[in-house]
């Protein structure tokens, strides 16, 4: 199997060679920020094309299919338009809160992107709290949400923030507990030894009930977590026109709405990570000719094939559930998936406990 | 006790129905697509029969029409979109009778009401699904829809 750390390695060699080693330092920042930046970008590119036409085909549609071969131009131009589009200044409102907050929301969600390991040594952060750092800093987003609904000086988006703050903070719980689920499993907080030690069999068969039942949790909060529909109410266009960002307009609505689909894909990712096995090639004991011909697949492949497939699931939920109401969402939270979770937590204790894992 | 039983009665039954919802959903997806791809489906693209697109006046093989320039359509129409010039003709046996020289039917004002064909006496008009009328001057819109040459069938 490929390890791309042969390539990290090759760089860091290579520009120890030609530079001072605080230059070397300062140069690696500089590349691997600039890379994490494009990264980011092109996946929000290819995610807004995914989403559009995943949608159209559940609305039995072709979606968009005009701009270059299947119009897969068309999001680029669409990235062209926002980006020279102007951005209005709006009276009465707290200027320097309007204008910081969707840099908190972008800033918070590709932090959260750069713990995803991606590949075998492909993976920028990684130490031993590694997915408590994640959970961590993919809650700073709502900070810049509330800023953004306070700051609009707009019922509107007060609403629409409010309502996320509460949605947020509710579903971070059953986001933090079916991942600590996992971790009694693993033992492990590092994002690179959980994906290591699925590497004889990914945890949704390893932990069997309690890890499915985590899975399904972990999916449906992290679906809320990014404000997708049927979870949506925090934008809810037919009551809030566009709840938080209503009044921004340019790339700063574009950051946004940017980052809404890259949580979506690092809710995904964390998913495939934690349950599905990261970049791991699925292999079954016993069947050595399967096994050898599945770890010819690079594990970049296997790990964006697993996140596209959750990806869909959660566009799936989107395209299928009507949107929920604010007390009907929170009763879900804290009537059904917190118990569910808790009680699910301790069925896991009980089989490491006792072994009953394979 | 019955509402513990109601909290997971409800737990699954919603589950079951959440489920089902995808389920059909996920066949919608599968489904054939019936958007229209136009510019590209051209040739094959078949507007179905009831749509009226052009107004037109029936001509058989012999370039003969069924039009007595009655002008029963103009007094129907609406927006004034058809103008029929006519002018007298004497028969052999001394009779004088109408005969059509131009009709003019303007493509612009049209409403597509169907009362000019509705009211024909004699089917001599009726609507054909043709679509694509896009001209680039208003004028370019008026038509004469008898053929140059034609003339009244005989009964």
């Amino acid at each position: 199997m490929f390890d791309f750390a042969v390539v990290t390695h090759w760089v860091d060699e290579t520009l120890g060679n030609i530079l001072p080693d605080s230059w070397v330092t300062t140069t690696e920042f500089v590349l691997v920020g600039i890379s994490l930046l494009i990264a980011y970008a092109v996946m929000a590119l290819g995610l807004i094309y995914a989403e559009r036409k995943v949608c159209a085909y559940f609305q039995c549609r072709l979606g968009p299919n005009r701009v270059g071969p299947f119009g897969m131009v068309q999001t680029i131009t669409d990235m062209i338009k926002m980006l020279i589009k102007e951005i209005i200044e709006i009276n009465h409102t707290d200027r320097f809160l309007f204008n910081l907050a969707p840099y908190i929301v972008i800033i918070a969600s590709l932090l959260a992107f750069s713990c995803i390991p991606f590949a075998k040594g492909l993976e920028i952060l990684d130490f031993n709290v590694g997915i408590f750092f994640l959970i961590a800093v993919s809650s700073i987003g709502i900070v810049g949400i509330l800023l953004a609904g306070w700051a609009s000086n707009n019922k509107y988006s007060l609403i629409g923030a409010m309502r996320s703050g509460a949605q947020m903070i509710s579903y971070e719980l059953s986001i933090g507990l079916s991942i600590l689920t996992m971790v009694v499993l693993t033992g492990s907080m590092q994002l690179s030894t959980i994906v290591e030690s699925q590497a004889d069999g990914w945890f949704i068969f390893k932990g069997h009930i309690p890890a499915f039942i985590a899975f399904v949790i972990y999916l449906i909060a992290g679906t809320a977590e990014t404000n997708r529909g049927p979870f949506d109410l925090p934008e809810a266009e037919s009551e809030l026109t566009a709840g938080y960002h209503t009044e921004y307009s340019g790339m700063h609505f574009g950051f946004f709405y940017v980052a809404e689909f890259v949580n979506m894909f690092i809710v995904a990712s964390v998913a495939t990570t934690l349950f599905w096995g990261g970049w791991m090639p699925l292999h079954i004991p016993g069947w050595e000719f399967f096994n050898m011909v599945m770890d010819y697949i690079p594990p970049i492949l296997w790990f964006f094939g697993k996140s596209a497939i959750m990806v869909f699931i959660i566009m799936w939920f989107k395209w299928t559930f009507p949107r929920l109401r604010i007390d009907q969402l929170l009763t879900l939270e804290w009537k059904y998936l917190l118990p569910i979770n808790l009680c699910n937590l301790f069925l896991m204790v009980f089989v490491v406990v006792f072994k009953l894992h394979f | 006790m019955r509402s513990t039983q109601q909290y997971f009665s409800d737990f699954f039954t919603g589950l079951k129905s959440l489920l089902k919802g995808m389920r059909i959903t996920l066949g919608e997806f599968f489904t054939p697509k019936v958007t229209e791809c136009y510019p590209e489906n051209r040739a094959t693209l078949k507007m179905f029969d009831r749509f009226r697109g052009d107004l037109t006046m029936i001509h058989n093989e012999h370039n003969e029409h069924h039009c007595v320039a009655c002008g029963i359509c103009e007094m129907n129409c609406p927006n004034g979109t058809i103008h029929i010039e006519s002018r007298m003709e004497e028969t052999e046996d001394g009779k004088k009778k109408k005969v059509l020289v131009r009709y003019i039917y303007d493509h612009g004002s049209c409403i597509y009401c169907q009362l000019c064909v509705r009211n024909c006496p004699h089917h001599a008009i009726e609507f054909v699904p043709t679509f694509e009328h896009a001209v680039f001057t208003r004028e370019k819109l008026i038509e004469q829809l008898n053929r140059s040459g034609s003339k009244l069938a005989e009964k």
